[in-house]
């Protein structure tokens, strides 16, 4: 028995929803956009946490390799999300996410 | 084979020293993939490519013929926007990307292809939907694109990660048997996986209650770059949504038909109301195309043996339908300035020629007879209806309806009143032929609808 192993699996399946919860929480009320990006990582951090737990109670490794992928994937969307906001920046000089709202009518 | 299409398409987009060979080679290209998905077709065994984590079969080879002949209009439809930019072969690249992408969302054989597919897809797109950097709007779709994309695909992954703990594996055909064996005695958090995954899917797809980003997005984006997520997203998406629950969670369904049934319904009537009260053409057609989302819906829902093919056949007609009114608005927005309905005033008189294709593109999208549009909804209610929605089917066709309604707002705008100035209205010859075959292919498909569906059964 792996030393993960030694708190039960329900445990951690809470653990994640709160985590996520407190990520899907940020980004609906947060006005920061980096806030905002900062919450969607812990989103899926929460999502890396579970698949690590449930990878090391099934014995299987294919749980750890997606969690590579979502890393992987993780940053390649922080780095264009980075782009796009420091874009809106130099137009709007604010990373406020109340400025971006001349769509609506 | 995919990996062929899917290198052709690749390898194209590297090519950045030849900028006048580029956009006949990406034509061609995609061309040549369609050709290769469909040799393909046929074989009755799926073709499992890396390990299984690619199964390419039927569904696989029409999805991804349509989207290689959907990608090849918008190509046709997109090259004059492109070039008054500065980076051409970038905006290429990052097309030819996002294809690819929609392709690995239509023959995924693993989860985590599922999600490499969606990202792959939609990561170019957000660079794409802020391609005029210094548009407001432009930077404000791309942000919320990106927002919404990256929050959906956190609740697709989590919805993943449940079911990942629930059967122990990411592959489809052994989650499927897993959920067959185990039906009746499977953990509480698979079901919230399935929720889950739901959830995040109906972002990726604009179902109402999640559809909030879509209007936004599609206006604030470049016409063209509008176009391709009306079409090819919206394909590849349904498509993949289609293929998870078709081929893992049927006997779950229990769980979610009610919820898809609930989307379904409020997806079709908030969709084709609010689109009612819209005073920017693009605006209204990006509700509209929430609306076909619902139509969508209801196939996902039906799941008998016909729904596949009234997907594929509804994806087919609807990506026709909406380049040929994207190309319009695009040429009437670049013409007046604006996109408001009432720049299509008196485009009649101007030029009866994209006049009349428009209204065969729009009767198409609000589903009158002769077009393909008739036939794609007749296809999925009648789909539905066999499986017992008959409920469902009454407010889809009450929805349609009111689509009627506004649709017949452009058509009266163009033959009906009068323009307040002169100036000629003149379009180019490579529109002229991405018109022509567009309205071609949407009295064909709707004239003969049989040449799609006599290939599958």
């Amino acid at each position: 028995m792996s030393s993960i192993q030694v708190i039960p699996v329900h445990m951690y399946v809470l653990l994640s929803a709160v985590l996520f919860s407190i990520g899907v929480m940020g980004v609906i009320f947060r006005r920061n956009a980096i806030i905002v990006f900062m919450c969607v990582e812990l989103m899926l951090n929460a999502v890396n946490l579970l698949l690590v737990a449930f990878s090391s109670y099934l014995s299987d490794g294919a749980g750890q390799v997606f969690v590579f992928f979502i890393m992987a994937v993780a940053a390649a969307e922080v780095a264009v999300g980075l782009a796009i906001l420091s874009m809106v920046y130099r137009n709007t000089k604010s990373v406020d996410i109340d400025t971006l709202s001349k769509l609506k009518e | 084979m995919v990996i062929a299409g899917l290198g052709v398409i690749a390898m194209l987009s590297e090519i950045f020293s030849f900028k006048k060979l580029l956009y006949p080679l990406v034509l061609l290209g995609l061309l040549a993939a369609a050709v290769l998905a469909g040799l393909d077709w046929n074989h009755d065994t799926r073709i499992p490519l890396f390990g299984n984590m690619i199964m390419f079969d039927n569904f696989s080879a029409a999805f991804t013929i349509v989207l290689s002949f959907t990608g090849f209009l918008w190509f046709i439809m997109a090259r004059d926007s492109f070039n008054e930019e500065s980076s051409l072969t970038d905006h290429y690249a990052l097309a030819l990307f996002s294809l690819a992408g929609a392709v690995v969302m239509v023959s995924f054989g693993n989860m985590t292809m599922l999600f490499l597919g969606i990202e792959i897809l939609s990561i170019p797109l957000y660079v794409l939907a802020g391609s005029r950097k210094t548009d407001v709007h432009s930077n404000e779709a791309a942000f919320k694109y990106f927002l919404m994309g990256a929050f959906a695909s956190g609740f697709l992954l989590f919805g993943i990660a449940l079911v990942y703990g629930a059967t122990g594996s990411f592959d489809i055909p052994k989650i499927s048997l897993y959920v067959a064996e185990h039906a009746t005695n499977l953990p509480g958090f698979f079901y919230a996986g399935v929720l889950m995954m739901l959830a995040g899917m109906a972002f990726k797809v604009s179902a109402v209650p999640f559809h909030f980003w879509a209007p936004d997005v599609y206006q604030g984006s470049p016409t063209t770059i509008t176009a391709f997520m009306a079409t090819i997203v919206k394909t590849a998406a349904f498509a993949a949504l289609f293929r998870l629950f078709s081929n893992c969670f049927i006997p779950a369904a229990t769980t979610w038909s009610g919820v898809v049934w609930t989307l379904a319904a409020l997806t079709l009537l908030t969709g084709n109301i609010t689109a009612v009260y819209q005073q920017s053409a693009k605006r209204m057609l990006a509700y509209s195309s929430i609306a076909h989302a619902g139509y969508m819906m209801l196939a996902i829902l039906a799941m008998n043996k016909f729904s596949a093919t009234a997907v594929l056949y509804y994806t087919a007609s609807y990506s026709v339908s909406t380049i040929v009114s994207f190309t319009v608005l695009q040429l009437v927005a670049a013409h007046k300035g604006s996109d408001l309905l009432e720049s299509f005033n008196g485009l009649a008189k101007k030029n009866s020629f994209v006049a009349v294709v428009m209204t065969i593109a729009i009767l198409s999208l609000a589903g009158i007879p002769v077009t393909a549009g008739f036939f794609a909804k007749y296809y999925i209610f009648t789909s539905a209806i066999d499986s017992g929605f008959t409920a469902l089917v009454i407010i889809a066709v009450i929805a349609s309806l009111i689509g009627v309604y506004y649709y017949f707002m452009i058509i009266i705008n163009m033959f009906f009143k009068e323009s307040t100035d002169d100036s000629p209205f003149v379009i180019g010859a490579a529109h002229r032929f991405l018109l022509i075959v567009c309205t071609l292919l949407i009295l064909a498909l709707g004239l003969f609808p049989d040449i799609i569906l006599r290939f599958w059964i």
